[in-house]
């Protein structure tokens, strides 16, 4: 079942505008577009109840809009929802691993409901069950099993039927740092080496930043700004350069040390002993920084270079910052 | 159809095997028929000398009335399964694969007629034991534990629907509650037709509860009333396919408000 998509050069996932307001009134989605090329990691980042969710939702046939459109792997969502489910996997946010069956038997029935059997299912199953270092609790019950592990046999789930895209929604939230960074691996490896288009929903700002090719920021039902995260970041036009001084000097003799470096450094300021200014490149700021302080006998204890986060994009877009926006989403 | 039967077999089998696990509750399921059995059958012992009474012994007017009450609870319980579903998220990892609705009702419904057929043999053995006797023959017999499936198959789908719609266990127990209790005191359950006030009699004749016993009783009389069993039997599958659809339909619901 796998294989290039519809046609080439058509996005794997083609999102038009979606609009969905539950009953009670809560606006989930306020007119959602975006596209996925095809064999690509695309991000959805934002904080609880944002709407990532809803989208995933939406475009695995779970749910349907108020209004939009969205195709996946070229299939109509609304029109052939049944197409759709076929090539298609889904990850959902919580695990939906079925406690009283064992490992191996809820693996099996999943391929079943694919319409996989015999011996093809058999070897599909130990395969993923290999892969997923779960061999050896596969005959116990899921109930028995760790988050981590919970988790592994969700993925595991959701690729039973070899799909094209896979959805993954917050695949990381709850996991400890060793079984993330492990996630984190399996989805680099299902996209590098079998070509999966993959969208993937998270509230880390990291998250986003290390696997997504393309992240898309979603603040209250709306995508606020996307591209890829390197762009994003690019636009907050430099680094951060953070210079800690051998003693408080004041700020103007600093910018005057600093005044042959021209347009190069922006936004100088001095407080105490730190002297914090943004650069286009901080690597090729640094020695003239140094070489100019040096020159007007500014003694320099330590040097920092920072690239913007997504968390500085997410904060220039939606004007606030992200994890403020998290705890207030939540409450 | 062949799919239907496929998918639905492999989800009945899930269901199974997550009930074998824990095979007490089979047990407990049949405490309380065993009570009503055993203790009704001793309490009310002296019923039958009352004048227009049908039987002469009371266990035999009681064995069809427990089995299919006993249908009604289990079956009642059916959507239990739904809601534990949802909250797990399983339903809606089942919702997004290419499985069809009517598969999911469907293994739902061949897991409770199969716990149905279990306790109803167990029920109807222990009747044996305490002294029943049945001289309607083994097709009538046949015919009787068909339509206790089918008031299981309408029970059990009318309790899936309200676990999808309602998705609350409390939905569900007042489901088994408010409806199994009236509808079986609303029929011939514990007294025959002729000595239930009138109202009664009147409301047992469109209680799908009394349809089932009435086949049940055809089961003790060497002389079946066979027009009574089909018509009866007509009656119970409708509804039964009825109710069943109606709880393919509740998936629409319940996808509407994830």
């Amino acid at each position: 079942m796998t294989g290039p998509g519809p046609s080439n050069g058509s996005p794997a996932i083609d999102v038009w505008d979606l609009v969905k307001t539950y009953r009670g009134g809560v606006q989930a989605l306020r007119g959602v577009s975006f596209q996925v090329e095809a064999g690509s990691v695309f991000a959805l980042l934002g904080p609880n109840g944002a709407g990532k969710s809803t989208t995933v939702k939406i475009l695995t046939t779970l749910s349907r809009p108020d209004s939009g459109t969205a195709r996946v792997a070229g299939i109509d969502v609304l029109r052939d929802p049944f197409k759709v489910r076929c090539v298609i996997g889904c990850v959902a946010q919580k695990s939906t691993t079925d406690l009283e069956a064992t490992g191996k038997e809820s693996l099996t029935l999943q391929g079943q409901l694919y319409g996989f059997s015999g011996p093809s299912l058999r070897s599909r199953v130990s395969d993923l069950l290999e892969r997923f270092a779960l061999t050896e609790a596969a005959n116990r019950l899921t109930r028995t099993y760790s988050g981590g592990m919970q988790r592994k046999l969700d993925v595991a789930m959701g690729l039973i039927n070899r799909p094209r895209v896979l959805f993954l929604d917050e695949p990381t939230t709850g996991l400890d740092p060793e079984t993330r960074a492990g996630m984190w691996g399996e989805i680099r490896r299902l996209s590098h080496e079998e070509g999966l288009t993959i969208l993937l929903t998270t509230h880390y700002l990291e998250e986003a930043d290390r696997l997504a090719g393309c992240v898309a920021i979603v603040d209250r039902g709306r995508i606020v700004v996307q591209g890829p995260p390197e762009e994003l970041k690019a636009e907050l036009r430099g680094d951060a350069v953070h210079v800690e001084l051998a003693e408080p000097t004041p700020q103007e003799r600093v910018q005057n040390a600093l005044r042959s470096l021209g347009d190069s450094l922006r936004d100088v300021a001095v407080d105490g002993r730190m002297l914090h200014a943004r650069a286009d490149s901080g690597a090729e700021a640094v020695p003239a920084v140094l070489g100019a302080l040096d020159s007007e006998g500014i003694v320099v204890a330590s040097v920092t270079v920072a690239r913007p986060s997504l968390d500085d994009v997410y904060l220039r877009y939606t004007g606030r910052s992200f994890k403020d926006a998290d705890q207030e989403e939540s409450r | 159809m062949t799919t239907m039967v496929v998918q639905g077999s492999h989800l009945m089998v899930r269901l199974l095997r997550a009930m074998l696990r824990q095979p007490y509750y089979l047990a407990v399921s049949l405490t309380q028929p065993i009570i009503w059995l055993l203790l009704f059958g001793q309490l009310f012992k002296n019923v039958t000398e009352i004048p227009g009474f049908a039987t002469s012994s009371y266990i035999d007017f009681l064995t069809p009335g427990v089995v299919v009450m006993t249908a009604m609870y289990s079956n009642g319980w059916s959507g239990m399964n739904y809601v534990v579903d949802i909250e797990r998220g399983v339903l809606d990892r089942f919702l997004i694969s290419p499985v069809r609705r009517e598969s999911l009702i469907g293994g739902q419904l061949a897991y409770n007629a199969v716990l149905t057929l279990v306790q109803s043999f167990i029920i109807i053995a222990l009747g044996l034991i305490a002294g029943a006797r049945f001289h309607g023959g083994p097709l009538v017999m046949a015919l009787f534990i068909v339509a206790v499936l089918l008031l299981g198959m309408a029970f059990s789908s009318f309790s899936d629907a309200m676990g999808l719609l309602l998705r609350q266990e409390a939905s569900v127990v007042a489901v088994v509650n408010f409806v199994v209790l009236p509808l079986s005191f609303l029929s011939t359950v514990f007294m025959p037709a002729g000595l239930l006030p009138h109202w009664i009699r009147v409301v047992a004749r469109f209680n799908p509860v009394n349809w089932a016993v009435e086949v049940g009783r055809q089961t003790l009389t060497g002389n079946v009333d066979w027009t009574l069993v089909g018509s009866h039997l007509g009656y119970l599958a409708a509804l039964a396919l009825a109710l069943a659809w109606l709880a393919t339909r509740a998936f629409r619901s319940y996808q509407r408000s994830v």
